[in-house]
């Protein structure tokens, strides 16, 4: 295969000692931001981009590509060891996670989420490797109009199909939206929303906003909740699973993956779904067969959500790849990155920069070999880290923060942007709005713009000029789908959020029984 | 001079040897006066795990064994900037006669790193104090 030979090239470059080591800086800050509750890969990224500009683009996402799966495995330990979900994906594992450590399996928990997160993790990425291209050669062909669709289509599912509130998350949209605004209109050059400030006037950049409502935000959400009783992690040796575990978990990690990757894949992504359903099926599929020990610590109720988890993570490159579509707060992050090194992210990508892409994804699949090598023995270490008193974290957080806005432009003025846009991060905390949808707005908003303005020349200022292709009609009509769809879903079925919260709750009371 | 004739005796404890040693020597002093004894279990509650922040477990593993002693108890747990405060803090409100503390050895940059609740609460208390360290 064609693809195959280019991914071997892709392992060629980043088979150095020197990418190698950047693959396990990555691989290790990842797990070490994802144990972490509250700081995610999306604030590793977004603190480092600044120091990777020095970097040649394919190290840097190199780096990138370690980061995001660290932070996937990561999350997981956190999940099982102390019931402490770092993000929605990791909710399933946590339900029968914990509950199988504290039925003393911490062990076979964390093999079966580490090894299930490695399965899912190469098959999706080895599905981004077929896929991606045929999609990028199809994806050429897209016009504008329908481009623009595919922008709404993304905004929309992100806000709308996920998270538990559609009108927290268009307000979130529209405050992104709003911020990526700011600055010279880049057709015109008139100055918007620039209050006459020349600084303004030079756009707001994507870093001091993502640094500012990830870093900031979080570091004085937690400042304003500093002391809360701490908890006790399950003691955990190293990780390991004997055969019955694993002929009892393979089935789950391919069932798990077959759900991911196409809910990563598709620009409606997002991993709360998918490990929602691979976490029912496997509880029908075990309550079938009458050895049902979900509620009890299920080792099939890890190894599903989990797989499912990582290969929707994987799926999220078929989009970004692809389309220059970002559906994830990571993947926008590295978005980003691709426009700070003046790469234009969207199906060209892959005919232009054939270098960086396939060594990204060779890297994806080396950092998860890594993760498998350095995870399984190292749980013990990790769970450690969860005893840094938040004052040392964060401030060591806000001094990458400071320096990495600063950096950026070397004007003092951003780092006032991100005094203020910490703020609003909070204020987003405090009202309980997803930061995702702004992150979309921020990076995809002035994209969006462009798609809009070349769509409305086309058809000379004619707004039927928009849905003048039939592939626009068609996203169009998902689009409404997306929106009308959970609406009529939840009144007919619970959301997945109020189903782990109604799982969760016989827990809690348990625990008040003891 | 204490609130209810009796020797109140108060004890930093944590779940782990230092605080088990300061137990045992607590109790063995109450015994002796025919004092009581509260237990205090402080945490500063700034990071997500704090193994010195006992549990529910725990937390009846003490009654059990405090039940076996034979002497009144009273158990504290709190939360705050500082344990050494919160220690002197509950010593200054049942008026201590005896503060007993554990005691670990650590070396002087050590010290110089981590802090000492200990030295906070040898310094601070209007009492006297008696640190022990447990047996090696």
């Amino acid at each position: 295969m064609d693809n195959l030979s280019l991914l071997m090239g892709g392992f060629g470059a980043v088979l150095t000692p020197e990418n190698l080591m950047y693959c396990a800086i990555g691989v290790l800050l990842g797990t070490f931001v994802g144990v972490l509750p509250g700081i995610g890969p999306a604030m590793a990224v977004a603190l480092l981009l600044p120091v990777t500009y020095g970097l040649d683009p394919v190290a840097a996402f190199i780096m990138f590509a370690g980061i995001y799966y660290g932070g996937m495995y990561g999350g997981s330990t956190t999940a099982i060891l102390l019931n402490t979900p770092g993000e929605s994906a990791s909710v399933m594992t946590a339900l029968e996670g914990n509950l199988m450590a504290r039925a003393g399996k911490a062990a076979q928990a964390l093999a079966t989420a580490a090894i299930g997160s490695f399965v899912a993790g190469t098959i999706g990425t080895l599905l981004v490797v077929f896929f991606a291209p045929a999609l990028a050669s199809v994806a050429v062909e897209i016009g504008a109009p329908s481009y623009f669709a595919l922008m709404v289509l993304a905004m929309v599912s992100v806000t709308s199909v996920l998270g538990g509130s559609p009108l927290r998350g268009f307000i979130a949209l529209f405050i992104g939206l709003t911020i990526g605004l700011v600055g010279l209109d880049l057709n015109t050059g008139q100055p918007r929303l620039s209050f006459d400030q020349p600084l303004l006037a030079d756009r707001i950049d994507v870093v001091v906003v993502a640094v500012g409502i990830f870093a900031l935000g979080e570091a004085l959400w937690v400042a304003a909740h500093l002391r809360r009783s701490p908890a006790h992690v399950i003691p955990v040796g190293r990780p390991w699973m004997s055969r019955l575990d694993l002929r009892r978990s393979w089935g789950p990690w391919l069932r798990g993956t077959a759900y991911g990757f196409p809910f990563g894949a598709v620009p409606a992504g997002g991993a709360e779904i998918p490990t929602f359903l691979s976490y029912i099926t496997e509880k029908r599929i075990a309550a079938r067969k009458g050895q049902d020990e979900f509620g009890r610590g299920a080792i099939e109720g890890v190894a599903g959500p989990e797989a499912a988890n990582n290969a929707s993570a994987a799926g999220t490159f078929v989009p970004l790849l692809a389309l220059g579509l970002p559906v994830t707060a990571t993947s926008a992050v590295m978005l980003a990155a691709f426009q700070g090194y003046g790469i234009e992210p969207g199906p060209s990508l892959m005919t232009d920069q054939p270098d960086l892409v396939w060594a990204l994804l060779a890297s994806l699949l080396i950092g998860n070999v890594l993760l498998l090598v350095l995870n399984l023995p190292l749980a013990p270490v990790w769970a450690k880290l969860l005893r840094i008193p938040r004052p040392q974290l964060y401030a060591g957080i806000l001094f990458f923060a400071a320096l990495g806005a600063y950096a950026t432009n070397l004007q003092a003025f951003d780092l006032f942007l991100l005094l203020l846009l910490g703020l609003l991060g909070l204020m987003m905390r405090r009202f309980a709005l997803p930061v995702l949808p702004l992150i979309l707005g921020v990076i995809l908003g002035p994209l969006m713009e462009l798609k809009l303005r070349e769509a409305m020349a086309i058809s000379g200022g004619d707004v039927s000029g928009l849905w003048s292709e039939p592939l626009a009609i068609a996203i169009y009509v998902v689009v409404a789908i997306a929106v009308v769809a959970p609406l009529a879903v939840r009144r007919i079925r619970p959301t997945p959020a109020a189903v782990a919260e109604e799982l969760q709750a016989p827990a809690d009371e348990e625990e008040k029984v003891r | 001079m204490s609130q209810q004739d009796a020797v109140t005796i108060v004890v930093g404890w944590s779940p782990d040897e230092y605080g088990e040693a300061a137990l045992h020597r607590a109790v063995e002093e109450a015994r002796l006066r025919d004092g009581r004894v509260v237990v205090v279990n402080a945490t500063r509650g700034d990071a997500l795990v704090d193994e010195r922040y006992a549990d529910e477990d725990q937390l009846a593993a003490l009654a059990t064994e405090l039940g076996a002693a034979g002497v009144a108890v009273d158990v504290r747990r709190s939360m705050g900037a500082d344990v050494g405060d919160q220690v002197l803090a509950v010593a200054e409100d049942v008026a201590a006669d005896l503060v007993v503390i554990g005691l670990r050895r650590r070396s002087p940059v050590g010290k110089l790193l981590m802090g000492s609740v200990a030295q906070r609460i040898l310094l601070g208390a209007d009492c006297a104090v008696l640190a022990v360290k447990p047996a090696d």
